[in-house]
């Protein structure tokens, strides 16, 4: 399907949609006007769409410098009457969390709804946060779609539930929701007024002590009504319901979808609860599905929130019903559920079927399946962060520091498979933007050496504030900025160190040399990292620098469409001495070790010329620029 | 669970078009009229990590397969097969291409690729309908690597139990690729179904 879809679709066509995708059309039914984000897995593709797609939507969309600017963005223009949507990761809130928490205080005008996608089993994330918590701490209500339909109408759904009580509106997602594909049945584009005017009001918009009282006893009794309407949400609804079962089930999101296929094709006597809408609490949606039961499985990814609800659900009414849940490891209290462990659950207590976990493969073949190797994601052919990696390594060998000397402060980015061997450059690492604040740390903390690793759109992100202090206390480490010109990992989307922005219209571009030497930091260099010899001597002096010392390692990332493709380098075998440098120590994916000998792969090589130039022996030479 | 029902667990190696392929099967059965969910891990895919979806056609919510649950398994990659066997039974279609991708390891000295041979035998020793394609090579004969994906797509549309009808998987593809390549693209659709079906 063309994308353009998105947009020109009627009510009533039916589309193949990711989630993420869906979500888009239901910003665009919601007549949407305003859109930030800052780009982070699995809620990535939502921004790269609307990127696309914003000049025809009608709407502003930006790739914020972090998730706090996207939802101060989203924040300022719903106060000003606007419908406004930011989105992110689960670890992106955390990032926003602080001006989120005072835009429940202070509330919207035009409606404004926060999408958090969250990431059990972490498949590209540093942690499995569950992101509910967020409806409670922030006291806002919650949605939690469970298929690409639900997202799309409950984007819909949520801005006019925003608009209506005055509040932003959360929509949680999982990786298995923002990545799920499905056929979405679209609704009608709502048109909306595009320019908004902010109407003073201090005593709502400023919540200094004086106010801030008021605006938290007005958000309470906001949620008192909203409770009311999350009791009869049509996506708060009893599926399979009959009378005679004594055994109930409760779900929400991802995990609604296995209990209910499994409920179908066993044909299990449970009648099952989901919850679309969950907080604030439906309690006495809950309470009429228990009272008539006498046992219940709640089913959720990824934290016991609604489990730990029916509880007080139970205790308050009295119930005479036992639960299985996470409490009690019916179900595991981490990673993503999937249909085969929800059904094992629910066996240990039904003991309904017999599960046989052992297959009856072969004993051969059940070690061939043991031995294949792991794919890990690795560093691209042609890469420059290679180099800089590289670089550090030979640098610290020539001024005779050991592994244990030196600490390496990683942040988050396509640098963080520096973690890997033969690098072995990432020793601890926090959050976004985290590497430079952790050098402040430990190297007051010991006497080791500290490198810092930090990408160009992360240190944008949040990485100028810790520079400041690291240059202010007067710490002493090294910082590398890894500007490769793009934002990377999330698949390349724009920085403010770029010409263009979100919309692809000519935006200024920001200098990181600029602003590290506006620090009044001392030792700035920007180094080309394919430039071996000049990176060991850089770093060399940087490991011998007192104080904080910086080093942009500037090149552009080989994955920037539209990059000139180099001609790829000439292997000539019989130079070749076997000493393996050019395996160990670049671990170059282009480079094997097949047959008893380096083979390069042509196909792969980018022609970056790193393994030329780590060739003693001339045995890997650079291809001809004329083929 | 309605007749149609058809479970298909797709693997390879990123850059290989997996995601598209699946799609394009994907859109053909929402346009036969079939209820369809799909799901996808890609998060490290550009980065030569690996890259699957899960594609159910019929009454299901759940976008992930059961183990031991497909009806069929596509794979781009010879040991990407290996890493989605528990979604299959013995019953299970396994198409596979037979051309190895090495991964890249920090050291790559000790990587230990085993034998495509011996991936073959043990995959026919252990399963009934085992479908090795020479992938690449056909799509070379049809003129570009970069069809591989549409030869493996003609591969798995020739079993007998597919659902769908090689027409709608044709316009579907035409309606998600470029019509530069369309022509080459239904040759190679074609070459992968024959591989199967002669």
């Amino acid at each position: 399907m063309n994308l353009k879809q998105l947009v020109t679709g009627k009510k009533g066509d039916k589309q193949f949609l990711l989630g993420n995708e869906a979500a888009v059309r239901g910003a665009i039914e919601a007549g949407v006007s305003i859109a930030a984000t800052y780009p982070g897995t699995p809620s990535s593709e939502i921004g790269d769409v609307l990127s696309y797609l914003a000049k025809d939507a009608g709407i502003y969309f930006e790739f914020s410098t972090n998730e706090k600017v996207a939802m101060e963005v989203a924040a300022t223009a719903a106060a000003s009457g606007l419908r406004s949507f930011t989105f992110m990761k689960h670890v992106g809130m955390n990032v926003a969390s602080d001006s989120f928490m005072s835009t429940a205080y202070t509330g919207v005008r035009g409606g404004m709804v926060v999408l958090i996608a969250d990431d059990p089993s972490a498949f590209s994330s540093q942690n499995e946060q569950d992101s509910r918590h967020y409806a409670r701490l922030a006291n806002l209500p919650i949605l939690e779609p469970s298929n690409c339909q639900e997202l799309k109408d409950m984007m819909v759904y949520g801005f006019d539930l925003s608009e209506q009580f005055g509040l932003p509106v959360i929509i949680r997602t999982t990786t298995r929701v923002s990545h799920m594909r499905g056929i979405v049945e679209l609704g009608s584009i709502k048109e909306q007024n595009r320019k908004g005017h902010f109407d003073k009001d201090p005593s709502s918009f400023v919540p200094v002590p004086a106010f801030s009282l008021s605006m938290h006893e007005r958000l309470c009794d906001k949620i008192k009504e909203i409770n009311k309407i999350s009791e009869k949400y049509r996506l708060n609804y009893i599926s399979s319901s009959k009378d005679n079962f004594k055994i109930g089930a409760i779900s929400s999101s991802s995990a609604f979808n296995y209990i209910y296929d499994i409920v179908n094709q066993d044909n299990l006597d449970i009648n099952i609860l989901k919850l679309g809408f969950s907080y604030p609490f439906p309690e006495s949606k809950v309470y009429e599905f228990l009272k008539d039961l006498d046992t219940v499985f709640i089913v959720e990814e990824v934290d016991p929130i609604i489990e730990k609800e029916v509880l007080a659900v139970i205790g308050k009414y009295n119930l005479a019903i036992t639960v299985f849940g996470k409490l009690d490891e019916t179900f595991p209290l981490v990673h993503e559920f999937n249909p085969d462990i929800i059904k094992k659950g629910l066996n240990k207590i039904l003991k309904y079927t017999e599960i046989n976990e052992k297959n009856s493969y072969s004993q051969n073949f059940n070690d061939l399946i043991e031995s294949i190797p792991n794919r890990s994601p690795v560093l691209c052919p042609g890469c420059p962060h290679r180099g800089m990696f590289y670089g550090v390594k030979r640098a610290m060998a020539k001024l005779k520091l050991k592994e244990d000397d030196v600490i390496f402060a990683s942040d988050i980015g396509c640098y963080t498979l520096g973690l890997n061997p033969p690098y072995k450059a990432a020793d601890y690492l926090l959050s976004m933007g985290s590497s430079i604040g952790d050098g402040c740390g430990f190297s007051k903390a010991t006497d080791q050496k500290v490198v810092s690793f930090i990408g160009d759109s992360t240190f944008f992100h949040s990485g100028i504030s810790p520079l400041v202090n690291a240059v202010h206390n007067k710490h002493n480490f090294v910082v590398t900025v890894l500007d490769n010109r793009i934002t990377a990992m999330t698949g390349g989307q724009p920085n403010p160190g770029m010409s263009f922005d979100g919309m692809g219209n000519p935006a200024p571009e920001i200098s990181i040399e600029k602003i590290v030497k506006a620090t009044g930091c001392n030792f700035v260099k920007t180094i080309n990292p394919m430039d071996l010899n000049e990176t060991i001597e850089i770093y060399k002096e940087a490991f011998e620098h007192d104080g904080v010392a910086v080093i942009i390692s500037k090149h552009p990332c080989v994955l920037i469409k539209g990059l000139e493709k180099k001609s790829t380098v000439e292997f000539n075998e019989n130079n070749c001495k076997k000493c393996y440098v050019c395996l160990n120590r670049l671990s170059c994916p282009a480079i094997s070790y097949k047959n008893n000998k380096v083979t390069i792969d042509k196909d792969a090589c980018n022609g970056c010329n790193l393994c030329v130039k780590t060739c003693k022996f001339g045995a890997i030479t650079e291809g001809n620029k004329e083929a | 669970m309605s007749k149609n029902s058809y479970n298909i667990y797709i693997s390879g190696v990123g850059g290989q078009g997996i995601i598209k392929t699946s799609v394009i099967i994907g859109e053909a059965a929402m346009n036969e009229g079939l209820n369809v969910c799909m799901s996808e891990i890609h998060g490290m895919s550009q980065r030569e990590g690996s890259v699957s979806t899960e594609l159910r056609i019929g009454d299901f919510n759940s976008s992930i397969i059961p183990n031991n649950s497909a009806d069929a398994l596509l794979s781009f990659e010879p040991i990407e097969t290996l890493r989605g066997i528990k979604k299959a039974n013995k019953d299970t279609k396994i198409v596979f291409n037979t051309h190895p991708i090495h991964p890249s390891s920090g050291n790559s000295l000790e990587m230990n690729y085993p034998p495509v041979e011996l991936i073959i035998s043990n995959l026919k020793e252990n399963f009934n309908y085992v479908y090795p394609i020479e992938g690449n090579d056909l799509a070379n004969k049809v003129g570009n690597i970069l069809s591989l994906n549409m030869v493996l797509l003609g591969a798995i549309v020739a079993d007998d139990n597919f659902p769908l009808s090689k027409e709608s998987i044709v316009s579907s593809m035409k309606n998600n690729l470029n019509s530069k390549f369309h022509e080459l693209n239904l040759k190679a659709i074609e070459l992968g179904f024959d591989a199967v079906k002669l």
